[in-house]
């Protein structure tokens, strides 16, 4: 994921806020060999995490630099069918970016004339087994162990909410409503 | 396994420095240079957040968190979580905040996985403000409605293969 060109933001500040707020109860209720225990307890993991966070955010660059997005759309644009779906699965899998670079993409699916199935999987594609997201945030909070098993269950999503997506899609322009 | 994983980590980083450097040497050292100010970037938010989260875990009373979210929480417990992730403000150091804390103060992983899962794919707030200007409002809503069954087939996958 692009972070976002800002050193501080508001969702840290209310997350900084609730944690200091947490800190001081714990240190008033438990006193201080508790509020320490937790802090080394945590720091711990967090300097442990450190370097796979340094390689995520490597990888996450590099990859946005080496793949061209125009190649990414042009995969996609040209398969339909249940092929369609696995090959927009792919593509979000090592579509690198994030939000920002993620949906307009999505949106010249459509425009090069893929279904709406293969948009849906690629976003879903992109937000669950997308490497940028899970290597820069989700591996540093929650651990290899956590990440690795979430992402095991995950691969036939895309496909589930693509299909979904197309027969819907389909019901909706058959009673003239047009997506 | 975790350091194994660091080790693959850095293969994968090797081997893109080595592929970005065949094209031009600029490009080696723009990729080091955004890499390093991403990492320092994330790190206090990060910090604050794992670190912080142990805090947070501890004030929370684990009876009712475990209640609400906890191995026997079921399929309740997974629509709480979905609901949860659905109405979370604010960018990834807020959810991924909120699912360690619960995690740690007595949260099913499966819950967790259902939260993480929901958030991630149709956190309201991120949808209206980055999709819906990206992409046709019709095909957004569509792609919303046609997820919301997959938060509870991740946590039922995860109940089903018991891990993590």
């Amino acid at each position: 994921m692009r972070l976002r060109r800002k050193t501080f933001d508001w969702s840290t500040i209310l997350v900084t806020v609730c944690v200091l707020a947490a800190a001081a109860v714990v240190y008033v209720r438990d006193g201080w060999d508790r509020f320490a225990a937790v802090f080394f307890g945590d720091l711990y993991i967090f300097l442990d995490i450190l370097p796979k966070m340094a390689a995520g955010c490597l990888i996450g660059v590099f990859s946005t630099l080496l793949i061209p997005r125009e190649t990414v759309v042009r995969l996609v644009g040209a398969e339909s069918g249940f092929a369609g779906l696995v090959i927009a699965t792919f593509a979000g899998v090592i579509m690198p970016g994030g939000p920002v670079t993620v949906y307009p993409v999505a949106a010249a699916f459509l425009a090069v004339g893929a279904d709406v199935g293969a948009a849906l999987a690629f976003v879903t594609s992109w937000t669950l087994l997308g490497y940028a997201r899970a290597l820069v945030w989700e591996l540093p909070f929650f651990g290899p162990d956590f990440v690795l098993w979430r992402m095991a269950i995950a691969p036939i999503f895309p496909l589930i909410v693509g299909l979904l997506g197309r027969y819907a899609a389909k019901a909706l322009v058959a009673r003239g409503i047009k997506l | 396994m975790a350091i194994a994983i660091g080790a693959l980590l850095w293969v994968i980083v090797a081997v893109a420095v080595g592929v970005a450097a065949l094209k031009s040497a600029s490009l080696v050292e723009t990729g080091l240079w955004e890499g390093a100010m991403d990492f320092l970037r994330l790190t206090p938010r990060v910090a604050i957040g794992v670190i912080g989260s142990g805090y947070v875990a501890a004030v929370l009373p684990p009876e009712v968190l475990g209640g609400l979210l906890g191995p026997k929480s079921g399929l309740m417990g997974t629509a709480i979580a979905t609901l949860a992730g659905a109405f979370t403000p604010g960018g990834p150091v807020v959810g991924f905040s909120i699912g360690v804390a619960a995690l740690k103060s007595g949260a099913a992983a499966p819950q967790v996985i259902a939260y993480t899962t929901a958030w991630a794919l149709f956190a309201i707030q991120r949808v209206a403000s980055y999709e819906v200007v990206a992409m046709p409002a019709r095909v957004v809503w569509l792609r919303v409605i046609c997820s919301i069954p997959v938060p509870f087939l991740a946590a039922f996958g995860a109940m089903l293969i018991g891990k993590p």
